[in-house]
């Protein structure tokens, strides 16, 4: 083996490797790197960003596939991939691939990819898994009802001054403090 | 002519447009991931108020883009009527606003943040986003069921500047100041329920705070462009356009047009509302030519194969109007050539109720007498086709749309 060859495994070895864990960033700093990608994304495209949309397209595909029949007598889904429609081609889905993309090099590079579960002390891993399906299931629901998730809503209407942005952002704050006094198990 | 927007489709091709597409959504996910967004924990101490993340983090994200948004506006360039803006639908939004909350504080995520805890391998991520799948499923099987309210209180495109009345400048300030407000306050929930000490954050924080009021101030004081500014930086073309009568369409091709199913026309009539009164084409609309302005927000929402058609009595006020619309970038306007005059001239030749005047009446006056009040009642409202032959010169460009054309959450 020649030296240059085994240079590259040990280099390999090392990016593949367990990574140290980093601190995250300041949130003044994440939320500023936020805000100028937010500004590109409407200073060169004319959108915002999303990700609700995303999943809702990539579901709407599977069921196309699955039942087609019921695709094109559901007037919802008529409208994303009723006869001939792609659900796939919309600007929104290539957003929500490179969000779990994006995620997971940060996620590499700081040594945070690793299985595991995120929960309060007070509850097990199981309360945890069925609480983030059924808040999960909450949040999918909320943000078709809305038009845009915390993404689509909250940051992009926020940011160019959509008067029922505001609304929502505001009703997705308020719904979760009243709601959060009675859960504090979940998480405290 | 502002160059941002760009039209990326017709630059980079659909999956040219993708590409960027997904750069962007790279770029958000991995400031999500660094941000600590993957991390429910973290999250969820927003509402026990041990630890302001997500507020910091949004609130700043809103804040930065704003103000770059509206700055780039205030200078030229970027146009902002070709962004995407949610539309308002009031009470629908906010009952979904509230149901999202509900599964942020039971799941501890959002939508997006899931995706990231997903792929940085966190179980509790991947049960939240396939509970995001079963939300989203059981409402495309369920809004059918009450769909009357999900498209109630719409109100369009409306923005806070004009919710209040207030300069979007002043609006861009205040909420500046408001989320400088609200960062001191959470430090100081901060120090109380989580026992963090504020005095321990870098003191590059106040900077930050001081070029974003700044940046508000100096976009306050050059002030969004105007529809007179934005008609200057454009006059030397469009004003060639007019004079080369690229843009006014003849009585006949509209003729035709009124019957094409590919194309959405809409008619908007600019003359006195009582003229309107006594005669107008089929399914025009009346706009008075000072509030043509106030329509374009609604004008922008219509689908891309959409052609606008500005109607007066001659062409004086319609171009008038033509020049508001084309300086508020709305796409596809076109003059009706001859105006209402004309329109009548080619088509009201048999009706005895209505007979022209023969001395001058004068520019852009009406140059017919109606017998009685009909509105679109009159046959010539709505020609048909087949009883004409007319020849005209095909002067329709349909031009792509810049800008988002689905836009929102897609």
């Amino acid at each position: 083996m020649t030296a240059k060859t085994s240079g590259i495994k040990v280099a390999l070895k090392s990016f593949f490797s367990q990574r140290e864990e980093k601190p995250y960033v300041n949130p003044y700093l994440g939320g500023g790197l936020l805000g100028l990608v937010l500004f590109f994304s409407f200073f060169v495209t004319g959108n915002g960003l999303g990700a609700s949309g995303g999943v809702n397209r990539i579901l709407v595909f599977v069921e196309d596939l699955l039942v087609p029949d019921h695709v094109d007598r559901t007037p919802y889904l008529i409208k994303l991939a009723g006869g001939d429609l792609n659900p796939l081609e919309s600007w929104i889905v290539p957003v929500t691939l490179g969000v779990l993309l994006g995620g997971f090099v940060s996620g590499w590079l700081n040594g945070r990819v690793k299985v595991e579960t995120r929960k309060g002390p007070r509850v097990s891993k199981q309360t945890r898994w069925l609480f983030a399906f059924v808040g999960g299931a909450f949040m999918g629901y909320g943000a078709r009802f809305a038009r845009g998730c915390t993404s689509g809503q909250a940051l992009s209407g926020g940011a160019t001054l959509s008067a029922g942005s505001w609304g929502v952002m505001f009703a997705i704050f308020g719904g979760a403090y009243i709601l959060a006094y009675f859960v504090r198990r979940l998480w405290t | 002519m502002t160059p941002f927007p760009l039209l990326l489709e017709a630059i980079l091709g659909k999956y040219g447009a993708y590409l960027v597409f997904l750069v962007i959504g790279f770029a958000f996910g991995y400031v999500l991931e660094i941000a600590g967004f993957g991390n429910s924990k973290k999250l969820a101490a927003q509402f026990y108020f041990t630890e302001m993340t997500v507020l910091k983090v949004m609130f700043t994200a809103i804040v930065v883009a704003m103000v770059s948004i509206f700055g780039a506006s205030a200078l030229g360039l970027l146009d902002v009527n070709l962004i995407w803006v949610n539309p308002t639908y009031l009470w629908p939004g906010i009952l979904g606003g509230v149901i999202m909350g509900i599964g942020f504080i039971l799941g501890g995520f959002c939508p997006g943040t899931s995706l990231v805890a997903l792929s940085t391998l966190k179980v509790d991520g991947a049960f939240y986003v396939l509970g995001v799948f079963f939300g989203i499923f059981v409402f495309g099987e369920t809004v059918d069921l009450f769909d009357v309210f999900w498209n109630s209180s719409y109100m369009g495109r409306i923005t806070l500047d004009q919710v209040f009345g207030i300069p979007t400048g002043w609006v861009v300030l205040g909420v500046v100041l408001m989320a400088l407000f609200m960062f001191w306050g959470s430090e100081q929930l901060e120090r109380i329920f989580g026992g963090m000490d504020p005095s321990s954050a870098p003191k590059l924080r106040y900077v930050g705070a001081g070029v974003l009021v700044a940046m508000a101030g100096a976009g306050l004081l050059i002030g969004q462009p105007t529809v007179a500014d934005r008609w200057a930086s454009l006059e030397a073309e469009k004003s060639a356009e007019l004079a080369a009568r690229e843009v006014q369409l003849q009585p006949g091709e509209v003729l035709h047009l009124m019957h094409d199913p590919r194309l959405k026309l809409v008619l908007l009539d600019v003359r006195q509302e009582a003229e309107y009164n006594l005669f107008h084409l089929a399914d025009a609309e009346h706009v008075a030519l000072e509030q043509i302005a106030s329509i374009v927000p609604a004008l922008q929402l219509e689908p891309s194969n959409t052609v606008f058609l500005l109607m007066s009595n001659d062409e004086l006020a319609a171009t008038e109007a033509w020049k508001v619309l084309v300086a508020l970038s709305v796409p596809n306007v076109y003059i009706l050539e001859g105006g209402i005059n004309g329109w009548l001239e080619a088509f009201a030749g048999e009706d005895t109720r209505i007979l022209p005047i023969s001395e001058p009446v004068g520019e852009d006056k009406l140059r017919f007498t109606f017998e009685q009040a009909l509105g679109a009642a009159y046959h010539c409202a709505e020609p048909d086709p087949h009883d004409y032959d007319l020849e005209y010169e095909e002067r329709l460009k349909l031009e792509l749309k810049r800008g988002p054309t689905g836009g929102g959450c897609g």
